[in-house]
Order: structure tokens, then C-alpha cells, then sequence
């Protein structure tokens, strides 16, 4: 059996596992940036917990992902279901390239515009959302295009415990000593990561503030 | 009337170098008081405690008669006008929302910020063409137009102007300079003005403050600051050469 005949015979499962993987990668991206772009604009405030909040997402970074999926286990209501626990996991994964793009992007911000703005009378709240937030928002969507592609990969692992995606196909490629199989799970992940960084690299550079001639 | 009062301000670094000692200035309605002194004087400084983007902790600063302490610092901002050397236009906005940005959160009505804009741009010397241009498309000279006209957008009555037209070169410079100056004339603002250079107070200054390590040497009028006996006026003086042209403005 080849590669191609083995895809076209469970082009369904194929299909399902790969909208799986993508929830769980766009479920954790959202959770991601509803937690880290606060965070990372919160530091940028008070500069006294930029340090133990950059540590804390760089050691969660350090933790092996298959180490993270078995630690969370126990978890109460999120340890219930694979999917939640997957999705729990790529969220911390995803938070440090948020965190710490928000917070590169908006201490970038040219020093003179953020003084005159302050000088002219805009509230903290207006510097943030008519200044700050989009003159950063090309380097923030860097930090979303870092974390979407980790994700992608680190969800192919989130197959181990149970959370199914395309690691599933990964996986049972590895026991049954087939490269078709695990072709069949590693080609989708890869086109999707490759898709998903065209378009926020597009994306990033529409947004880029206009840049001096 | 003094509208910028500084009684016994005095500013410290955190690690407790002095920047300002006991500093008394007073600027009065309708005047443009040129506060000159080298870099490291405390002249910026001084500036900024104006407008609270440094906080007074010593001394008294009053604006319009009440400390600036008491003023809500978003009300005191929007009261005074504040243009840079770096001018700091918003490189995402294009001029027209550059220069309409406090108008527009002071909820002004379109058809006023539309007029406010035409007026504006005129007054310093733009065609309303540029309206539709972002920063990076501006030569220098109407980058810093752009800034002045920005900083009188709600019409506030006091300006504070940090070497605005420091970073251009010296012909546009001259022009910004007297353009400014007639400006002034018509609008009658309380200007506070930062500089180190002396042939700029000269031109500009109604009177002429300098400062020295954060001390206040010398108050005085133009005439009298060129021929005072102060070392360090004099000091300051010799370094431009004996050639400033502080007649060029004419006798007031």
C-alpha cells in the first residue's frame, strides 16, 4: 500500500483529524491572546513584574510537551477530557511569544510619538488603543505567528494522551512501523503551519506602521 | 500676570543628583520667555515639569495661579501646547488626523475639526493638500510645521516648545523662526521656549532665562542679556561671536 492509496482510503478520518487539529491550535491561539497581549501590555506598566512574568512563561516553555500533557492530567475538570487538557497545553506554549512581542512591540514604539501624545492630554487608555496598540500591532502579530506555528507542531503530540489531531495518524504510523501513515499526519501539519505562516506574514506586513522613505 | 509661576523648584535625579535647584521663573501673558542653557542645564527638564510629564516634588509650580498638583494632569495637558524637536507625529495618522487627534477626543463636532484643520494649516504655512499624507512623506521643515499646527489644534493659551526647529537646517530653520514669530504676534500665546542657541533666544525671546547647572543665572531682557557683566552670560555670549544679529527682529 502506498502513500497515496492510504490517503485517498481514509481521506475522512484525514479530514476530521485535521479539523480537530485545528481547534485545538485556533481554540489555544484565542486563549493565548485573550491572556498574553494583557499581559504582556501590563508589563509594559509596571516594569517590576515584566521579569517574573517573562520567567515564569520562559520555564513553562522549558517544560517537555509530553511532560506538560501528563503533569495536567490531574487536573480537575480540564484533566475530564483530552481535548481540554490539549488546548490548556498549547495555551501556556503559545503565551511567551505573545507576552513578550506585546510587550517588545509597545516599548518599541518611538519615544518622541508616545511623549507628544502624552503631552498633548491622551489618557493612558488613549495612548494605548489610538498609539501604542497599533503602531505595535505588526510586531504583536509576529508573537501570533510564532505562536500558531509552535502549536501547530506541539498539537501532533497532544495525540499521546488521547486528544486526537493528525499526531493520532503520527502515532500510529510509529507503531505500525509505516511512513505512509505517519506521512499521511506529518504532510497535513506541515501545509497547515506553512498556510498559516503565509498569511500572518502577510497579514503582519499590512499591518506594519508606514515607515520613514 | 505670571500664567507659568516656578517658586523654589528644585528637581532631583533617583540617585539624587540635582537637575534644578530652587528655581523662581515667572512667564507672563503674551509672552514668549526663551529658557536658554547648554545641554545638561535643566532646561528640558523645566519644561516638562510644566506640563507634568515630570513631577514637581519640590517647590511650588503654578499654571493660570493653581499648582499644577491640583490641576487633573489630562485638563493641564490639554490646556498647554507641547511641540518637540522630534516633533512626534503619529506615523500611522495621516496630517489631517495628526493635527485633529485633541479636537477629536474633546468631541468636537467633524464640520468644527474640518475648519479648525484648514485654518490651522494655512496659519503655518501648508497647503491643505498635504491633508492626505502620513509623517514619512514630509520633508523635515513641514514635519515640524505639522507639529506647531498639531500643538495649537484646541487653541490652548500657553505653549511649551522644546528646540522645535532644532533639527532642521539652518534656511528652513530661519524661515520656521519668523514664520513663528509672526504667528505669535497674531495669536498672542504664553510661550515657554527651550533652546541653546543664543541667535534663536535673540530672535525670538521677550525675555531671555539662562541656566547653568540647573541654577537660574540670568533674567533678562535681550538688550540687557548681551551686555550684561554675569561671567557666564558672558561666557555664553562670546561662544555664539560677538556677531549675533539679535537686531534683525527690530526694536519692539
Amino acid at each position: 500500500m502506498n502513500f497515496w492509496s492510504f490517503v485517498s482510503q481514509n481521506k475522512f478520518e484525514i479530514a476530521d483529524l485535521t479539523l480537530e487539529h485545528l481547534w485545538m491550535v485556533g481554540a489555544a491561539t484565542l486563549f493565548a491572546i485573550a491572556i498574553g497581549i494583557p499581559l504582556g501590555i501590563l508589563i509594559t506598566r509596571k516594569p517590576g513584574l515584566r521579569k517574573p512574568v517573562i520567567a515564569a512563561a520562559n520555564i513553562v516553555q522549558t517544560i517537555p510537551s509530553l511532560a506538560l500533557f501528563g503533569f495536567l492530567l490531574p487536573a480537575p475538570w480540564i484533566g475530564d477530557r483530552a481535548g481540554r487538557l490539549a488546548v490548556l497545553a498549547l495555551t501556556l506554549y503559545a503565551l511567551l511569544p505573545l507576552i513578550r512581542n506585546t510587550c517588545t512591540g509597545i516599548k518599541g514604539v518611538d519615544r518622541a510619538v508616545v511623549e507628544a501624545a502624552r503631552g498633548m492630554g491622551l489618557t493612558d487608555w488613549q495612548l494605548l488603543y489610538k498609539v501604542e496598540l497599533p503602531l505595535a500591532a505588526s510586531v504583536i502579530l509576529a508573537g501570533v505567528r510564532v505562536a500558531v506555528v509552535i502549536s501547530i507542531g506541539l498539537a501532533t503530540i497532544a495525540a499521546a494522551i488521547g486528544a486526537g489531531g493528525l499526531g493520532e495518524l503520527i502515532f500510529r504510523g510509529l507503531a505500525m512501523v509505516n511512513n505512509d501513515v505517519i506521512l499521511a499526519g506529518a504532510i497535513p501539519a506541515a501545509l497547515m503551519a506553512l498556510t498559516a505562516d503565509t498569511l500572518l506574514g502577510w497579514l503582519e506586513k499590512r499591518l506594519s506602521p508606514p515607515r520613514a522613505a | 500676570m505670571a500664567v507659568i509661576e516656578f517658586r523654589d523648584v528644585s528637581y532631583h535625579l533617583p540617585d539624587g543628583r540635582a537637575i534644578l535647584r530652587n528655581l523662581n521663573l515667572a512667564v507672563h501673558r503674551g509672552e514668549i520667555l526663551v529658557l536658554l542653557g547648554r545641554s545638561g542645564s535643566g532646561k528640558t527638564t523645566a519644561l516638562k515639569l510644566v506640563n507634568r510629564l515630570l513631577d514637581t516634588p519640590h517647590g511650588e509650580l503654578r499654571v493660570d495661579g493653581r499648582s499644577v498638583r491640583e490641576w487633573d494632569v489630562i485638563k493641564l495637558r490639554r490646556h498647554i501646547g507641547y511641540a518637540i524637536q522630534e516633533v512626534g507625529l503619529f506615523p500611522h495618522f495621516t496630517v489631517e488626523r495628526n493635527i485633529g487627534l485633541v479636537p477629536t477626543i474633546e468631541n468636537w463636532p467633524k464640520e468644527k475639526i474640518a475648519r479648525r484643520f484648514e485654518e490651522l494649516i494655512k496659519l503655518v504655512g501648508l497647503s491643505a493638500d498635504v491633508a492626505s499624507r502620513y509623517p514619512h512623506q514630509l520633508s523635515g521643515g513641514q514635519r515640524q510645521r505639522v507639529g506647531v499646527a498639531r500643538a495649537l489644534a484646541a487653541d490652548p493659551p500657553i505653549l511649551l516648545m522644546d528646540e522645535p526647529f532644532g533639527a532642521l537646517d539652518p534656511l528652513t530653520r530661519t524661515d520656521l523662526q519668523r514664520e513663528f514669530l509672526s504667528l505669535q504676534q497674531k495669536l498672542q500665546k504664553t510661550v515657554l521656549f527651550v533652546t541653546h542657541d543664543l541667535r534663536e533666544a535673540m530672535l525670538l525671546g521677550s525675555r531671555i532665562a539662562l541656566l547653568e547647572e540647573g541654577k537660574l543665572v540670568s533674567l533678562s531682557s535681550r538688550e540687557e542679556f548681551l551686555a550684561s557683566p554675569d561671567p557666564l552670560v558672558k561666557k555664553y555670549v562670546e561662544a555664539f561671536g560677538t556677531a549675533v544679529e539679535w537686531s534683525e527682529r527690530g526694536t519692539p
